[in-house]
């Protein structure tokens, strides 16, 4: 298991334990936290699974794709360079305890 | 239920291109989950599966699953196939991801913003003229008129010649399946209208309308991201697979709203539900309840071994259902948490065109539902018979303004 926390707009936390493999959309939509929506499924194709991931696990995320990064332009709120679609992110052993920011909206 | 054959495969003895099996879809679907996690066709020699997990792991790993052989059952490698494979859809990286690139970007959200108050006001015009007539067919005059007008207008197709476009779209759909009669009639059609020269003229750059997806594609070839080739092929997938599919899942979700009051008044009450409306009746019943990939070599799947280049279909219309992934998968729900079913597929070939076909939908559905108090059927629906397609020519109703 992988212990992953959403810290949502107005700071409400959600602290989830999630099987390994699992994507961050996945978690955020299996577990009914709001702010993820994921409505293409995790194909990159909505931009409405952006998350911020935060600082402290900024080297441990896969890098980002090309395609993904296209389709973060298409995100409803503003993009930083912590941006990321939580589809295109697996959750592995060296993302245990990852804290995660939603945006104000998708 | 199912069996084992002298190769130790569980066997299941079924045609799903029967046409018994077309008319009981929802029991062709149930003997499919029923049969395991896979099971081995032998009527055509393809292996098939319903259950959702397996269907993800055979979406998500492309290396041991290629849609390079052809996502139909013909293999397009080894057999000749019936066109020019498509780059985009049968095709494995490296040769997909550019052509995938150039698409996802044409039909990326910010791209359709800017056509959806054109969609909604020529949805809203045509459901006020349907709101003038005594009867209407919601089928034929709505749930095909509306894609069959909006799409080939947004790729920038010439205005003349859409009379080719349905055949054509139904001969691809029989092709993907068995070499049947459908396929034959299909085909018969599109060779005395002369349709392959339509598509072809139609796939040029030079015939393309200005503003267009098909203009921001040759554009994209012109920045050397893909060939021009493929730019013409990209045009192409448009045509075989943009608005059959798109037609069906709103002629589906409407039906599903017609034997569904109480879903009915939910959305009439909340006509932002129109999107999930769609989205359930994609999982519930999909317009395109099938599709294949093929075995880059002997691999495990679900603790049965198969050989290399074995077809596998992934039956989705059996998956949407599957009792270990959905609650009460039988009922058709609006309110449901839709995230995950598998009507558009899923992983690096998960529908491309999938948002326009949401912002279609949500554009007829929305205008229903704000403008139409009920819809009562006044006949049959009237099934299709397409291989690879579900869906409805027929759904003669009496409609009442709201």
């Amino acid at each position: 298991m992988v212990k992953i926390t959403f810290v949502s707009a107005s700071g409400a936390r959600t602290e989830l334990d999630v099987s390994e493999g699992t994507s961050i959309m996945q978690a955020a939509v299996q577990n009914g936290v709001d702010g993820v929506i994921g409505e293409c499924g995790g194909a990159a194709m909505c931009a409405t699974c952006h998350v911020h991931i935060d600082p402290a696990f900024a080297d441990k995320v896969q890098p980002i794709a090309d395609i993904e990064e296209a389709m973060l332009d298409c995100a409803m709120s503003p993009v930083d360079a912590r941006s990321r679609l939580g589809c295109q992110i697996a959750l592995g052993p060296e993302l245990d305890g990852v804290i995660v920011h939603l945006p104000p909206s998708q | 239920m199912t069996n084992s054959d002298s190769l130790d495969r569980p066997v299941l003895d079924i045609d799903p291109f029967s046409r018994e099996s077309m008319d009981n879809p929802i029991a062709l679907d149930e003997a499919i989950r029923a049969a395991g996690p896979i099971a081995w066709v032998p009527k055509y020699g393809f292996w098939i599966t319903g259950h959702d997990a397996v269907v993800r792991e055979v979406f998500e790993d492309w290396r041991r699953f290629s849609s390079a052989f052809g996502t139909g059952l013909t293999n397009v490698v080894t057999e000749e196939p019936w066109r020019k494979p498509s780059s985009i859809l049968e095709a494995d990286p490296p040769i997909h991801t550019p052509n995938r690139k150039v698409l996802a970007k044409v039909l990326s959200p910010s791209a359709l913003r800017k056509m959806a108050d054109d969609f909604r006001a020529e949805a809203d015009r045509m459901v006020d003229a349907l709101l003038q007539q005594d009867t209407v067919d919601l089928a034929s005059d709505l749930a095909f008129a509306f894609p069959f007008k909006v799409l080939p207008d947004a790729v920038g197709l010439q205005p003349s010649g859409r009379h080719h476009l349905m055949p054509y779209s139904t001969l691809n759909f029989n092709a993907m399946g068995p070499k049947n009669e459908r396929y034959h009639a299909a085909r018969k059609i599109v060779e005395e209208q002369g349709t392959f020269e339509y598509v072809a003229a139609q796939m040029a750059e030079e015939n393309l309308l200005p503003g267009g997806f098909g203009e921001e594609i040759y554009a994209a070839a012109h920045r050397g991201e893909i060939s021009l080739e493929d730019a013409g092929m990209l045009v192409r997938a448009f045509i075989s697979a943009g608005i059959d599919t798109t037609v069906f899942g709103i002629g589906i979700a409407i039906k599903a709203l017609i034997e569904n009051p109480a879903q009915w008044d939910k959305l009439r009450a909340d006509p932002s539900l129109a999107r999930a409306a769609f989205e359930e009746g994609l999982r519930w019943y999909a317009p395109s309840p099938v599709i294949g990939r093929t075995t880059s070599g002997p691999t495990e799947l679900a603790g049965v071994q198969l050989g290399g280049g074995e077809k596998v279909m992934m039956w989705l219309g059996a998956a949407n259902r599957d009792p270990a992934r959905w609650e009460d998968p039988d009922t058709y729900d609006i309110s449901r948490r839709t995230v995950g079913h598998l009507a558009f597929g899923t992983g690096i070939h998960g529908c491309v065109g999938q948002m326009v076909a949401r912002l279609e939908a949500e554009s007829v559905l929305g205008a229903l539902a704000r403008k139409v108090a009920k819809i009562e059927l006044i006949g049959t629906p009237e099934r299709v018979y397409i291989n690879w397609l579900r869906g409805y020519h027929a759904l003669p109703a009496r409609l009442t303004p709201a």
